[in-house]
């Protein structure tokens, strides 16, 4: 199998990659081209240009910045992410679904933000984003500006990119507290797809938690903002009730098709036994810890 | 330089663009002039005749198409061939020189690690990138290591067994059945 035909070219500048989609109708970015040359090929995704962003410098980073923000750039792949262990220190949700994105030769080459582009319902990067309350760095002619992941997904392989605009970067804002939380995904085989995972992110203080997201993935049309689950858990101390609560309101915000990997009923159930063990184990660390 | 396809195709229109792309190929420079939309697993299977790197799925799925691009495991069937321009390549013909096989070759040879062998080149690759930065890998390092391909022959068991084999090959220890075998050979106890 092969694409049909296409122009190819590999700017060294955001500002010429962004010159050359604009002047392009039917232009796309290839970044880790995990996604996208699979789907090419399959004649799914037939573009008349590839902008290939790989050669621009400096943007394989990720680095937690002295405002408390941690920032990951265009280029930075999934093993990249997989490895660090300032991700580790800084972004336990993040380390947590590292490992479990794909499969390690994947891994490779695929890159934390296309992913997030990719917007596939079963992506693992867009639901912990969301759980994170993060953002994407859009740039397009115009320059830059900022959009919280979960209004950048607008649907199934959809994103509110303009057609000239390139994510630059992903961002997980500063943490109220201290940020733990986890991420745990059923799947048929290791480095499959999910059948259904979720994304808990926690920011604690003096055992309360001061701010809460989380992300499911595999189980609607595309990734899913439980806010109503993880407002159940702002301003509780993690104790029984808001946790069940939580649990409730997460596997009623999915909306899952019954499907080859399991029945819709499997799938929610799923979402509330992860919820409530996601921040169990977080519990137990923090007991270790003390 | 390997035009490709050239027995297949005709010359290609005046207006499809080609692209030359020059890729250090197990050691040896090489250059090709090329579509864009040329995978790179065709470029070293029918541009470069190394047919060691096999194409199984050709949907990302297998692994049965994994080189080694400076040093990084990548399924060569996902990457074009113009994305490894000035780039060094590894395929399963880089790993033995002229009178010697690769400890992770003996390693397979040894434990019994393939069957039909279609797998093999690319387990291989991918157990050198983890050889490559861990010469100490639990069992389950590399059975993480190799979950990006598939075998639908040996069940896995001595592909684990090969590479712990060659890892310990590596490091300069006598892999745990040599010295088994030595053992049981006639004299072995003497
Ligand atoms: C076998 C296999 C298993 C996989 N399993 C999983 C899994 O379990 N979980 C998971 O989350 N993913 C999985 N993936 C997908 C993988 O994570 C991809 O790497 C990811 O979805 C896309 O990232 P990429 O860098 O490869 O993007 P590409 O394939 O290069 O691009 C994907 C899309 O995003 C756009 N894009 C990419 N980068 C940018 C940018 N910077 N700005 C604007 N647009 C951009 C492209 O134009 C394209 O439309 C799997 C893939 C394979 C082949
Ligand atoms: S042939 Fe490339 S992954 Fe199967
Ligand atoms: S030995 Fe036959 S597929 Fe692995």
């Amino acid at each position: 199998m092969f694409p049909s035909r296409f122009r190819y070219e590999a700017p060294t500048s955001i500002e010429e990659a962004i010159a050359l989609l604009g002047a392009n109708e039917d232009a796309k970015v290839l970044a880790g081209g995990q996604s996208l040359i699979p789907m090419m090929k399959l004649r799914f995704a037939n573009p008349a240009l590839l902008v290939d962003i790989n050669n621009i410098p400096d943007m394989g980073y990720h680095r937690a910045d002295a405002d408390g923000s941690f920032r990951i750039g265009a280029l930075c792949r999934h093993a990249d992410l997989e490895k660090s262990t300032i991700l580790r220190e800084h972004q336990p949700l993040l380390a947590a679904a590292a490992p479990l994105v794909a499969d390690p030769i994947v891994r490779t080459r695929g890159t934390f933000v296309g992913s997030v582009c990719h917007a596939d319902p079963q992506g693992d990067w867009a639901a912990c984003m969301v759980a994170l309350g993060g953002s994407v760095i859009a740039q397009g002619p115009n320059g830059k500006r900022a959009v919280e992941v979960k209004d950048f997904v607008s649907g199934p392989f959809t994103t509110v990119l303009a057609r000239d605009e390139i994510a630059i970067e992903g961002v997980v804002p500063k943490a109220q507290g201290t940020r733990t939380g986890g991420y745990l995904k059923l799947e048929r085989r290791v480095g499959d797809f999910a059948t259904a995972a979720v994304a808990v992110s926690l920011d604690m203080s003096g055992g309360v938690v001061k701010n809460a997201g989380i992300g499911l993935v595999g189980v609607g049309s595309q990734t899913i903002n439980a806010s109503e689950a993880a407002a159940a858990l702002i301003g509780s101390s993690l104790d029984d009730e808001a946790v069940d609560r939580a649990a409730e309101l997460a596997a009623e915000a999915s909306n899952p098709r019954g499907d080859h990997r399991g029945s819709a009923d499997y799938k929610r159930h799923i979402v509330s036994t992860f919820v409530t063990r996601i921040i169990a184990n977080v519990q137990r660390s923090e007991m270790q810890v003390a | 330089m390997t035009s490709l396809f050239e027995e297949l195709q005709p010359a290609a229109a005046a207006e499809v663009q080609t692209t030359r792309v020059d890729i250090k190929i197990n050691g040896e420079y090489k250059a090709a002039q090329i579509e864009p939309r040329l995978l790179l697993a065709h470029l070293i299977r029918n541009g470069f005749r190394l047919t060691g790197t096999h194409t199984g799925c050709d949907t990302t799925n297998c692994g049965a198409c994994t080189v080694l691009m400076d040093g990084a495991p990548v399924k060569s069937c996902t990457v074009f061939a113009v994305q490894a321009n000035g780039h060094e390549v590894t395929t399963v013909e880089g790993l033995a020189t002229a009178s010697e096989l690769h400890p992770i070759q003996e390693g397979f040879k040894d434990e019994h690690g393939l069957q039909c062998g279609f797998c093999t080149p690319g387990m291989m690759l991918s157990a050198k990138a983890l050889l490559d930065e861990n010469l100490n890998p639990t069992e389950d390092e590399v059975r993480w290591a190799l979950s990006g391909n598939l075998c639908r022959c040996t069940g896995y068991q001595n592909i684990v067994k090969a590479v712990l084999w060659a890892a310990a090959k590596m490091r300069g220890d006598v892999p745990a059945d040599e010295a088994a075998t030595a053992d049981d050979s006639p004299g072995g106890e003497a």
